[in-house]
């Protein structure tokens, strides 16, 4: 029980940031179709100029203008960048996004150097929350949940009860005619593309303390948030953050239990075991592939429902 | 084709550039790591290491009245690009590879030499190894052309297993789930059943390199099970982390890690490792005050005017001081004279500790130390306030574990 219920929420403080950094993703491709490489990378921006702001002015001004420099970051690479590509269709806007993952990441390495950044919790948030079964439960984890939880309420609200929401969404399929009524059509995909730049960096500055802010952050957190993407339909937010809440039980709750393959066999009454190929693999504890459990995920999903949990057009 | 011009003009200009730099009075050693990308941290570390080590050791004389220069190579953490880097290497008449990170990217060098050195008589090439520590790669895979600059998996776990305090009753095994990390699990539990049967060993985990975000669950399991001490091989964000969800969640652990003490370690372990972590090593920035070395004092202090993180590669200045006494009583750079003059070597480091080139295996013998991070030391680490202070010495002579190697010895 006590297991449980501490790995039920260490799931979902999981999942949620996971959310966080995967709604931006799947936000700029449903409106834009650009599936941006480099959202990792903002993410891990994010964090940096978190840790230079708080530095310097503290973890509040830094948890809002980090973020808003992430998203002028965003929009700067739209107009200058993506748009110019776009002519040329989607692998090249694909090439454009990877290669600013390196040209990114090679930049902070050389403005801050390849050791890590000591980005720490804000003394203020350092504390246990409540204490459950022994563990504590830190307040920072419960900040996160707030923040991320808060961040999904007015993204919705945002596209499904204003007017600018009913725009962006019209431009999505019908750019054309949102265009004749008079509208902006590049303003409205800038200003998607600098939201999702918005949202990726708000995860950095929350994920950049909670987890480590050094040059290789993006690369490990870049594959995990795409598999939450195409896992949960690509262009879904809905899905996104089904998917997000999935991957964080499953590999939370993959830790905890020490079954193998090979004890799904035992009530049929097969013993596995033994030196050869079968054997390893039925053996190998569920703790030791837990991580790897989402990509397998997501390549049955990909095998058996191409367009994801929520998806509305295939992959 | 205007742009290919360029190139062509832009191309000439560098190789005029790089003339002399190439000059031919100086002994060159092609440097294989990870520059860039994830791993580009600990290959930049090494890098600058070896760019002060190799200015001592050029002030003293280099070898046969030249000096020596690094040629460095991006091994991106790859055998593959590493053994592209070795081609380039010998097509350059480059008679010494040396690598430090990876021992997967090791045992693919392995390889590589054996073959191009079997193939080519003439132009051979010496593989110094400066940190590929698995033990297997001076046992069974162990390879003449191959020398090991560094404390292997074995001689970490003999002396972290004979640094834990008597007290200790539970500990618990966590490694990254590929060669280093299945090695350093597989060899500390032989020296835990070895050395200290009284220790109870309440669970092991295997996880995969990198992958792991939240430890969490993992710091549950650990605490259900009751250990007292986690052992550890994990390094950077695996070994971070790690202890970030322990500390979060309120965790009494000790930490007696392999790798703590290397770049970034400090930094992002900062005071929730006071008191708690453990590491072994081949050196750090206290040993010097600690045994009283004016010597060793005069290397640590040249080195922090210049870098924000710690001297810790103790072990790569005797790797270039051995070759260059071994080039010299061989005559030449040859590389079949001076691994025959390495074999056997002896030097010391500043301080006045002893190193061995083993013969049969061409492991290297060095002391090692294992220590506590804790507040107000002499030197801290990374300014954050806390530093390394020895809890055990080894010297080198009492690490001298068997091995399996069978080597193949070439006839010229």
């Amino acid at each position: 029980m006590e297991i449980v219920v501490g790995s039920l929420l260490n799931g979902l403080v999981y999942g949620m940031l996971l959310f966080m950094l995967a709604s931006g993703l799947t936000l700029i491709f449903s409106m834009m179709g650009v599936l941006n490489f480099a959202h990792a990378s903002i993410y891990m921006l994010g964090a940096y100029f978190a840790y230079e702001i708080s530095r310097w002015a503290g973890f509040v001004p830094a948890l809002i203008l980090a973020p808003i420099l992430c998203g002028a970051i965003g929009a700067a690479i739209e107009i200058w960048g993506l748009r110019r590509v776009h002519h040329n269709g989607h692998i090249a806007e694909l090439l454009f996004t990877f290669g600013l993952v390196f040209i990114i990441q090679r930049g902070l390495q050389m403005i801050w150097g390849m050791l890590p950044m000591p980005y720490r919790v804000p003394p203020a948030l350092d504390f246990a929350l409540f204490t459950m079964y022994g563990a504590n439960f830190p307040a920072y984890r419960g900040f996160m949940l707030l923040v991320s939880a808060g961040m999904l309420l007015a993204i919705y609200l945002l596209l499904k009860k204003t007017r600018i929401g009913l725009i962006i969404q019209a431009a999505l399929t019908h750019p054309n005619m949102v265009s004749a009524l008079g509208h902006n059509v590049p303003v409205v995909f800038t200003t998607v593309f600098a939201g999702g730049c918005l949202l990726a960096g708000l995860a950095g500055v929350i994920g950049g303390n909670y987890l480590t802010t050094e040059s290789s952050m993006a690369d490990a957190m870049g594959p995990i948030v795409f598999v939450v993407v195409v896992f949960g339909g690509l262009g879904s937010l809905g899905g996104c953050f089904v998917a997000s809440i999935i991957m964080g039980m499953i590999q939370t709750f993959a830790v905890v239990f020490d079954y193998t393959l090979g004890d799904l066999l035992v009530p049929l009454g097969v013993s596995v075991g033994g030196d050869n190929l079968l054997g390893e693999i039925l053996t190998v504890p569920m703790a030791r592939i837990g991580p790897l459990l989402p990509y397998a995920m997501m390549i049955l999903m990909l095998l058996f429902r191409p367009r994801g949990l929520l998806g509305t057009r295939d992959t | 084709m205007p742009i290919i011009k360029h190139l062509l003009a832009v191309a000439t200009m560098l190789s005029c550039f790089a003339l002399p730099v190439a000059a031919e009075d100086t002994i060159k050693i092609g440097y294989v790591d990870p520059l860039s990308g994830t791993f580009a941290q600990q290959g930049d570390a090494s890098l600058k290491h070896f760019a002060f080590l190799i200015d001592r050791v050029n002030a003293a004389g280099g070898a046969l009245g030249r000096k020596f220069e690094i040629v460095p190579y991006d091994s991106k953490l790859q055998p593959a690009e590493a053994l592209i880097a070795l081609k380039d290497i010998t097509d350059r008449n480059i008679s010494f590879i040396m690598h430090c990170a990876g021992s997967n990217v090791a045992a693919a060098l392995i390889d590589g030499v054996a073959k191009h050195n079997a193939r080519n008589p003439d132009h051979r090439v010496l593989y110094l190894n400066c940190g590929a520590l698995a033990s297997d790669l001076t046992n069974d895979k162990c390879d003449f052309w191959h020398f090991r600059f560094d404390a292997n998996t074995g001689m970490r776990a003999e002396t972290l297993v004979r640094g834990l305090p008597k007290t200790l009753k539970s500990v618990y095994l966590i490694n990254q789930d590929y060669l280093f990390g299945q090695t350093l699990q597989r060899e500390t539990k032989e020296y835990l059943a070895k050395l200290r049967p009284d220790i109870k060993i309440v669970g092991e985990e295997l996880i995969p390199l990198g992958k792991v975000k939240d430890f969490s669950p993992y710091v549950t399991k650990v605490q259900s099970a009751g250990a007292e001490a986690l052992i550890t091989g994990n390094w950077g964000p695996d070994l971070n982390l790690m202890m970030k969800a322990a500390a979060d969640a309120g965790a009494n652990l000790q930490y007696y890690t392999y790798l703590s003490h290397v770049v970034g370690g400090a930094t992002s372990v900062g005071a929730m490792g006071e008191n708690r972590l453990h590491t072994v090593t081949e050196f750090h920035p206290n040993v010097p005050s600690e045994q009283n070395s004016a010597a060793g004092e005069e290397f640590v202090t040249s080195w922090r005017k210049d870098h924000d993180f710690d001297l810790f590669q103790m072990n790569n200045y005797v790797l270039l001081k051995m070759l260059a006494a071994a080039i010299d009583k061989a005559g030449s750079t040859d590389p079949y004279k001076v691994a025959l003059a390495l074999e056997d070597s002896k030097t010391t480091d500043p301080l006045g500790h002893e190193y061995i080139m083993r013969k049969e295996d061409h492991q290297m013998l060095e002391p090692l130390y294992a220590a506590q991070f804790v507040r107000g030391v002499k030197h801290d680490s990374e300014k954050t306030g806390f530093g390394w202070k020895t809890e055990t010495v080894v010297e080198a002579a009492q690490l001298a574990q068997p091995t399996t190697c069978k080597m193949k010895r070439p006839a010229s």
